[in-house]
Order: structure tokens, then sequence, then C-alpha cells
């Protein structure tokens, strides 16, 4: 049968071709080396990442004990606030201060989580949309009537409301007390600050318990690789979060590297001079610790983006490219810290020349997580048909 | 004339080949129509986007808003109308025109297989593809023919061959063969693959791959010829385009090879078929068993379509070497990469931040490019120098209707390629608004520093 002598001669070629690169490749890349064989399996170097299980360390050890930790917060804003309002007192109001920026700060660590419920109620804008709009806090609380739900409501009302009502609202403690307390209107204000805290709770809450009672395997079960698988979809929100809310704006808007000009009322927490700095440090070291794939509130860490980029790389044989993407997010994290008051960067300097170094430190991981993790990753970002090139 | 080249141009041959083809095109075409409007990429390639990448000489060709739609259904209709054989000329013009039309919209969805359909189509228009086996030939009996000169199924061969053999030898580089990338990070991502999961992540995996790609790009067109090997390479073919199938979105190409594949057969095999496509009603396939010779009249264009034909196989064969011409690497600066058969060579992504200067107050600002882009278009422009410039153009006179005057446009790159760590791409210190795209080199593309050895 002639047929079948070429079936022969087509496979023996198959097969020397590889063979042949098995034997080849020491002397040309050099990409298996000695170390490698010894270290690994008699397959050679393999990728063994399960995208699986770290899916499951984000849900389970870093988003859901997040929002847990948050709600545990904004309990604490609540409990305080009730204080406050049972009695108006110089003391309470800086309680409720310290309460709520401590719930500002434990959102910056669930801020980043926008998929599933969370995207799906918009939490984001619903609980840090700033600059936040005083004048419409004012009307509404002359109103007495107004509805959260509402999008064009969103400048109105979560973090940044609270932080024009505890800071901006008036210049001094005694003013601001003064407006609480005020025989007509204090109860108006009163009101609506927790009408705020509620709003805020309930979302967190509606999303917290989504996550308990069934997305959390929706979204761990979902651990393949294409556009709609969960890896993909979070890797690229989570890119998105650092690009746009991180880097634009918590520092690029606000210095107006977007616009040419400088905008200091877009800083967050605009009201309260200094804490911008703090809340933008938290911000990255959520990032940080995300993408190292820390339990919260512990040292542990699990699988995460860090160690796939670890795994992908023992047959690649590169740059250890999760350790440049740590070293960046370190140095952006010490440019930062040596800044003064992000307000006072920007009013007090033309241009904001240190602010503006930091923030191009702060840019520089973008390439790094948008064009090379990505890349490593092979992160789809939309279905369409391409073939590669 | 030389016996041998008498063989392959003028020898009468079963038109059945041919028919069969024709068919599975059309019905192809038909279906890949339907499955892009289906999945609602009308809209999000063609409608919604606000700007356009066009191909340097095509600017004027544009999605034309909801008109758009009655593109793809005229295009849809004209493969029915191939298929079916029935008005075939004037269907597979419309055809040609309408799906290169298509395709010339926006090169942000450039592939190389939707450029092969365009040319095959093209090849197509000098066929008498409706000779045998078609609604023209039941109704004109005249024109029914059982037998055309040879080189019309040969063409089609010979388009194969090219394509194949020149994305065989594209993939003789040293990324391929010695480091098996792209393949090397693209595999391990099917790790959700049923069986062969597992196999992806293994670096032997990644190797065999990439050597039998190449192996079988080289040889497939000459197993096909030869007729003791056509069976077994006609296996291959197959299981290579399932394979591709399975592991990457390429969307309709496996089907149009292995359909395209049948045409190196015997006629044996394709009157089966035809035979089987009988069963269906009103189809009488005995009644195109003439046992006439197609005759070409002689008329005064028939020189000018033999001429055209040679200079469209020319063109093909010399046009993939266009890149010799480019200084740098080719994989680098893309100078000569489209319409070359490079397929599945790179996996290249890249960022690009575009800054806005005021030449005279030196205020500057950055560009969101999603207020422009959408995600696709935004990742195809980011490695591509002529999406770069073409998009700083863009925006140059984006922002000079807004008022602003004596714009400098300048941007931030940078580009990973094959697994190489991302390095700066565009010379960040080049004002875009003074370049023009042209086919000379951008020497405003920074150096690559690093070399992929081959052809």
């Amino acid at each position: 049968m002639k047929k079948k002598w070429y079936v022969y001669v087509f496979l023996l070629l198959g097969l020397w071709a590889c063979s042949s690169d098995d034997s080849d490749s020491d002397d040309d890349s050099g990409t298996i080396t000695d170390d490698d064989v010894t270290i690994t399996d008699d397959d050679g170097s393999s990728v063994t990442f399960d995208r699986g299980v770290m899916l499951a360390n984000w849900a389970d050890n870093i988003i859901v004990p997040s929002y847990n930790a948050f709600l545990d917060a904004s309990g604490l804003l609540q409990t305080t606030f009730d204080t406050f309002k049972a009695d108006r007192n110089q003391d309470n109001l800086s309680s409720l201060r310290e309460a709520w920026l401590e719930a500002y700060k434990s959102w910056q660590h669930v801020s980043l989580f926008e998929i599933g419920p969370a995207e799906d109620d918009g939490l984001r804008l619903n609980i840090n949309t700033y600059p936040t709009d005083s004048d419409l806090i004012e009307s509404h609380i002359a109103s007495g009537s107004y509805n959260f739900d509402l999008p064009s409501n969103r400048d109105s009302k979560g973090f940044p409301a609270l932080d024009y009502l505890l800071n901006g609202i008036a210049e001094s403690d005694a003013e601001v007390l003064a407006v609480f307390t005020d025989a007509t209107t204090g109860d108006a204000y009163t009101m609506y600050f927790e009408d705020v805290i509620s709003d805020i709770d309930s979302r967190v809450a509606a999303v917290r318990d989504a996550w308990q009672n069934g997305y959390r395997d929706t979204f761990v079960a979902n651990d393949g690789s294409s556009a709609t698988a969960s890896v993909d979809r979070y890797v690229n929100d989570f890119i998105f979060y650092y690009e746009k809310f991180l880097r634009a704006g918590k520092m690029g808007i606000p210095l107006g590297v977007f616009t040419g000009t400088t905008a200091s009322n877009t800083i967050e927490a605009f009201y309260s001079v200094g804490i911008s700095n703090d809340l933008f440090e938290e911000g990255l070291d959520a990032v940080q610790d995300f993408f190292n794939g820390k339990h919260f509130g512990s040292a542990t860490v699990g699988e995460s983006l860090a160690s796939y980029l670890q795994d992908l790389n023992t047959v690649k044989d590169g740059t250890p490219l999760d350790e440049l993407i740590n070293d960046q997010f370190n140095t952006a994290r010490n440019m930062v810290g040596g800044l003064n008051a992000f307000k006072v960067e920007i009013e007090e300097n033309s241009p904001p020349t240190n602010m503006l170094l930091a923030y191009d430190e702060v840019q520089r991981a973008v390439p790094l997580l948008k064009v090379d993790m990505v890349s490593a990753m092979s992160i789809a970002i939309d279905f369409v048909d391409a073939d590669g090139d | 004339m030389l016996p041998y080249l008498k063989k392959y141009i003028h020898e009468p041959h079963e038109a059945a080949p041919l028919a069969v083809f024709r068919i599975f095109f059309g019905v192809i075409m038909l279906w890949s129509m339907i499955r892009f409007w289906s999945y609602g990429w009308i809209e999000t390639l063609y409608l919604e986007p606000k700007f356009h990448f066009s191909y340097y000489g095509f600017e004027w060709v544009k999605p034309i808003g909801n008109w758009t739609y009655l593109l793809f259904i005229v295009c849809g209709l004209a493969s029915l109308f191939v298929a079916l054989g029935y008005r075939y000329r004037m269907a597979i013009v419309t055809f040609f025109l309408t799906f290169t039309y298509i395709e010339l919209m926006d090169k942000t969805t450039y592939l190389n297989h939707y450029y092969f359909i365009s040319i095959l189509s093209f090849l197509m228009i000098f066929l008498p593809a409706n000779a045998y086996f078609s609604i023209d030939a039941k109704l004109h009996p005249k024109s029914r023919f059982q037998y055309i000169p040879s080189w019309n199924i040969n063409v089609i061969k010979l388009l194969l061959a090219t394509v194949y053999l020149y994305a065989g030898l594209a993939k003789l580089n040293s990324d391929w063969l010695l480091d098996a990338m792209p393949l090397k990070i693209w595999l391990p991502s099917k790790f959700d693959l049923p069986l062969i999961g597992r196999l992806l992540g293994k670096e032997w995996v990644h190797y065999t791959f990439s050597w039998f790609g190449a192996l079988y790009d080289l040889t497939i067109p000459f197993l096909l010829l030869y007729q003791p090997t056509r069976w077994v390479a006609f296996f291959f073919v197959v299981v290579f385009h399932i394979m591709t199938r399975v592991l990457f979105n390429i969307g309709m190409f496996p089907y149009i090879m292995i359909a395209a594949s049948l045409i190196f057969f015997d006629p044996k095999i394709h009157h089966g078929i035809l035979r089987f496509i009988s069963r269906l009603p009103y189809i009488d396939k005995s009644i195109f068993d003439t046992g006439r010779v197609y005759q070409e009249i002689k008329y005064a264009g028939l020189k000018l379509k033999y001429g055209i034909l040679v200079l469209f196989f020319m063109v093909q064969l010399l046009f993939p070497w266009r890149y010799l011409l480019y200084p740098g690497e080719l994989f680098w600066t893309e100078e000569g990469y489209r319409f070359s058969w490079r397929v599945m060579l790179m996996e290249k992504s890249g960022y690009a931040q575009f800054k806005i200067v005021d030449r005279v107050s030196g205020k500057w600002f950055y560009v969101d490019n999603t207020d422009f882009l959408t995600p696709f278009q935004e990742k195809q422009m980011s490695y591509q120098p002529d999406f770069i410039l073409e998009y700083a153009h863009f925006l140059k006179s984006h922002f000079e209707s807004q008022g602003h005057q004596n714009l400098a446009i300048y941007v931030e790159s940078y580009v990973a390629l094959n697994g190489r760590l991302s390095k700066a791409y565009i010379d960040p210190q080049v004002d875009l608004t003074q370049e023009k795209e042209s086919f000379k080199p951008k020497n405003w593309i920074l150096p690559f520093n690093d070399a992929i050895k081959g052809i």
C-alpha cells in the first residue's frame, strides 16, 4: 500500500521535528537548561497554573473579607453617628470624623472589585463620585426629598458628600456643630447624613450578600480563558481601576494631566486637606496586595497574578515581570509618600513638579500591567475573530 | 505550446470540482455574513466607533450608517446566488465588491483570511463556475458544460498553494522555531480545553506545534497535489484546521480551508458530492452531464483577461516580499507585514498615550483613548505605527475643531513582542502632526535592538 508508506514518512517528519528541537534548544536558545530539567518532571518545563485556585483565593481570602471589613467600618460609622445624633457635641463630631475616615480608607480596599454584583449596582460611582455637588446637597436638604437611586444624584451622596457635611459645610468646628444643632434646619442635615450612611451601607451589604449567596461560586467556576471568563474580565477591570481611578482619578485629573489645567477641586476628600494622600496610598496598597494575592488582614499569600506570572515564566525564561511590577508599585508609593498634601502640592506649585514626578511613577506601572502582564497571560479584551496579527 | 503547459491550461477538465467549490464557497460566505450579524459585530465594529482606521489610499471607504446593514444583506444575497449559480457573474462581482468594501471600512478588523476571500472572489470573477450544476446552466442549456479548460481549476490550486507556502515560509524565523513563540504564550492560556488542556502548558507541546505548523504549511500543497498522498494530506488538513479552530478565535477560516482543499481531489469525489446534493427536490444532476466542452470564445477581451490573471498572480507572488525594501525588523515596524500570509506569528501588544501640546503656550494634556476608540481599536492601534499616525492626525483635527491651534502631538508608547519585555516604541520627541503616511520607511519608530532571524 503506497498510501501507508507516506503516512509513516509524514509522521516521522513530524516526530523528527519535535525531537530535534528538544535536543537542539540548548544550543539554539538555551530555553531548557540543566537546572530546568532537574527541577521539573520528565516532560520538561511546563505551565501548570490553575486559574480556578487563584479565583478562589481572590474571592474567599481577598474580596469577600474586604467587603466584610468594610461593612464593619461602615457599621461603626453608623453607631458613631447614632451617638452624634443623640448628642451633637465637639467630641462626638471628632469621633464621627474618625469613623468616617476609617470607613473611607476601608472603601479603598473594595473599590477595585467592580465586577459582578458591584458592577450591576455601579457601586463605585454610587459611593465615591467626586467632586461632590454641594449645591445639590444643600437643595436636597432644603427640600427634604431626594432619590439616591437616580444616577443624577451620585454626586450628592457617598463619602464625598459626608466629607462636605463634616468638613466643608463651615469653617470652624463650632460652626459645623451649629449647622447640625440649628433649631430649624439641624435635624434636616442630620437626617441627610444618616440617609447617606445607610445608602452606602445597604449597597455594599447587598453586594457582599450577592457574593455569599451564589456569585462567589459563579465567579470561581468561570475559570476558563476567554473574553467572558472571570480572570480575563477581572484583569481588565483591575487594570481599568488602576488606570482610571487610582492613577487618573486620585492624581492625574487634579494635576490636570488630561486637560492642561490643574483642578484641585477634583481632589478626593477635597474638604479634608491631606487625607487624599492617605486614600491614594490605601488604594495602592489594595492594588498591590491583590496583585500579590495577599489575604485580607493577614500576611499569608495565595495564588495571584504575581504567582501566575512566575509560573508562566518557567517556560518563557524572561525577566521576572512580577518583580518589576512590585518594584514599580514600591517606587510609586515612595514618591507619593514624600509629597505634601495633594491640595497643597497642586495649589502652591505651578507647575506642581514634585507631584507630577510622583504621578509619572504611578503611570509607569500602567504599561507593565496593560502590555506586559496582559500579553504574558494572553488576556482577551473582546470577542472578535483574530489571527494574531 | 509545450505539451506540459497545455495539460495544465487548455486540456478539458471536469467542471464538477469548480461547481462544488462554488457551492461551498457561497454557503460558507452566507453563513459567515449571518454569523457576523448575529454576533452584533456590525454595530460594535462599524456603527458604534466614532472613528475608523483606513487603509492608505482607501480613506474614502467608510461605514455608511444604517446602510451598512444593506451592504451585509447584499453581500449575503450575493453569496447565496454564487452558491446557487444564479446570475453567477453578477453575483460574484457583487460579492467581491461588497465584501472588499466591508473589509476596507476599518483596518482594525484586518485578517489574513478576509484578504484571502477578497482575492479569491476576485479570481472567481474570471472562472466559468456556473457552467455545471448551477441554475444558470439549468436555465440556459446552451451554456451548460461538463468540461472546462483545466486552468480554471488550477488557478485555485495555485492560489491555495501560494497561501500555504508563504504562510510556511513566514514561520521560518527564530522566534517561531527556536523559541516556540508566540505559541508558548498562547497555548498555556487554553488550559481549560477538554482532554488536551493540561498538555498545552508543556514546553515540548509548544515546540511540537510550532514545528508541525511550519512543516504543515510548507508541505501540504505538494501532498495535496500528489495523488498517492492526497488522502493523508486531506486528513492533515482537517486535523490541522480543527485544531486551529479549537485553539484560536479565527472564525470561519478553518471551514473555508477545509472546503477549499477539496479542489485538489479527483472529479469522482465531486460527482459524489453533487449526487448527494441532487437528492434535494428539483435537482436533476443528469441534465448537466452533457459531455460538452466549454470553449473560450476568442473575443477582444480574452487577452486582457489572461493578462489580468497573469498580473494577479505576479502580484500575489511578489507582494509578500516587499518587506525586504524596508529597514528594521518586520515584526517590530510592521512595514510590509499585512497581505503576506503572516498568520499567528506575533503576540504583540502595546500602550500608547498621546500628548497634545500647544506649541505657542507650551501647555499640554493627555488624551483618554477611550473617548474616541473602542477597546478593540485601542488594542490594535497601540502597536501598529500606521494606526498610531492616523489616530494622531485624527486627534489633531478633532482638537482643532474644538478651537485649539498650533498643536503638536507626541506619543509615549510601549510595545511587547513575543514575550520580550515592553520597550519604547515610537520616538516620543517626534511631533506626529508633521509626519505623513506613505510607503516610505517610518523613521520615527524606535529601533528594535534585538534580532529575529529568518525569512
